[in-house]
């Protein structure tokens, strides 16, 4: 197991987002984690890399015990430096190039000389095909482009698990495409990734468990063949047909 | 109007107008805007941080700064602190507060800067693992100050015209030298307008700079 989270609650005020979330990672697994708008996904992916705080909750990660409701800034940075994040609006760095937002935390944190971060940073444009982008500004890319630069930077330092906030939901579908494409390929070569999504055709294709969630619950979880083609859950049922039309 | 003794007086005059423009004037300028920009960065990152009680301090020195003439500031500091025993030289006096002056209004452009960078850019950096100051200095600022950067330059060109008001306190500028030579000639008119010209270039000069340095920003839009 490399991530257990365990029992997970958090409100805006009033509002109750996340009432009790627990949740287990394999190495190598591929989550998707489903569920309308405002059922606390986000939230929850937020919390699992210290964007949020919950107001209670512990973490289980590579090893390391975490309470996430009150982190030292020590903590969060041993969280971060093995993870990374794929925001939904990309969130590039505006004044780096590609390669630059790749290279930024090579350096930057990780401590790497320029040189080998240049040539790690280059390698991993390469694989999600944007290496002859690499001496763009973001504001020059497509939607589509700037997520798989994006992505580059996350995977960069060979993270233990690779969270993903909707990373498809602010692009058109054929730069979605693009970008499934290379989380495709990231899950076959084994990457851990928990997906936030409302991509149906990854999540049925390429997670290897859903969790579905509602209000701050989970509803249902399990295998995704299983979840898909025989949901426990009535409520389940009614997601999955009305996304698929 | 334009006699020729009037003639005379203004090509005499052009060069000892002139030469205290570009050995007082613009260092004065140059020395004090350079000095607000460091206050202004510190003043616009506390109150960004929003650390409470040093954000207090930042808060009232803004508000005290841009609430009184920059004219009493000055005699404040250059005639008035020697009743408390502290006797600053014409040139310093002006550099300081021409400096703590500017670097009140400065602080307010950076901080609006700061504050129009979208927060995607700080949790961007977080997820990155880099500390705040790291995020601050490589990410954060530079896109401010690049949003910032016309305001900025519009404070420039506005402060190398209110560094005349030195000539209040014994700093023998560019109008201040113009004053003697009306003193002696009295030809008000023709000198004034003179004064006014060399202003004119030398902010001309600097709206040129703006432009370019805009261009060269341009590498990346925000």
């Amino acid at each position: 197991m490399i991530l257990s989270i365990k029992d997970i609650k958090k409100s805006f005020g009033e509002q109750n987002v996340l009432n009790g979330i627990s949740l287990d990672v394999e190495k190598g697994d591929v989550v998707a984690l489903l569920g309308p708008s405002g059922s606390g996904k986000t939230t929850l992916l937020r919390c699992m890399n210290c964007l949020e705080t919950p107001d209670s909750g512990v973490m289980e990660f590579a090893g390391n015990s975490y309470n996430l409701s009150a982190l030292s800034s020590r903590e969060k940075a041993s969280i971060r430096k093995r993870t990374g994040f794929v925001f939904q609006n990309f969130n590039l760095f505006r004044n780096k190039t590609a390669l630059e937002n790749v290279t930024e935390g090579l350096i930057v944190v990780r401590k790497m000389n320029r040189k080998e971060a240049v040539e790690k940073a280059e390698e991993t444009l390469e694989k999600v095909g944007m290496a002859s982008w690499a001496s763009h500004y973001p504001f020059e890319l497509s939607g589509g482009q700037q997520q798989r630069v994006a992505i580059a930077r996350a995977i960069a330092a060979d993270p233990e698990i690779v969270y993903f906030d909707e990373p498809t939901s602010a692009l058109d579908p054929e730069l979605a495409g693009e970008v499934l494409s290379v989380m495709k390929m990231l899950a076959e070569e084994g990457m851990t990734m928990v997906v936030v999504t409302h991509a149906m055709d990854f999540a049925r294709n390429v997670s290897k468990h859903v969790i579905f969630m509602e209000h701050g619950v989970v509803v249902e979880r399990g295998k995704t063949e299983k979840l898909f083609s025989d949901p426990e859950e009535e409520r389940t049922r009614a997601f999955l047909r009305l996304e698929e039309i | 109007m334009l006699s020729e003794r009037v003639l005379g007086i203004l090509s005499d005059s052009f060069f000892r107008i002139l030469i205290p423009g570009l050995t007082v004037t613009i260092p004065l300028t140059v020395i004090s805007f350079s000095l607000a920009l460091v206050i202004a960065i510190i003043v616009a990152l506390i109150q960004f941080a929003k650390v409470k009680i040093l954000k207090d301090i930042a808060r009232f020195y803004v508000w005290v700064i841009r609430g009184t003439p920059l004219l009493v500031q000055l005699f404040v500091v250059f005639y008035g602190l020697p009743n408390v025993g502290i006797l600053i030289d014409p040139f310093p006096a002006a550099v300081i507060v021409f400096a703590i002056n500017e670097g009140a209004y400065c602080a307010e452009t950076i901080r609006a800067g700061l504050e129009a960078v979208p927060y995607g850019q700080m949790e961007a950096g977080e997820c990155v693992g880099m500390s705040y100051m790291q995020i601050m200095r490589r990410i954060l600022l530079p896109q401010a100050l690049r949003i910032s950067f016309p305001t900025l330059a519009n404070s420039v060109i506005s402060m190398i015209k209110d560094t005349s008001l030195a000539a209040n306190i014994t700093v023998t500028e560019m109008f201040m030298a113009t004053q003697r030579i009306v003193a002696r000639t009295y030809e008000p008119l023709a000198l004034y307008i003179e004064v006014g010209l060399i202003y004119l270039v030398f902010c001309t000069v600097l709206t040129r700079l703006q432009r370019y340095g805009e261009k060269k920003l341009g590498r990346y839009r925000i």
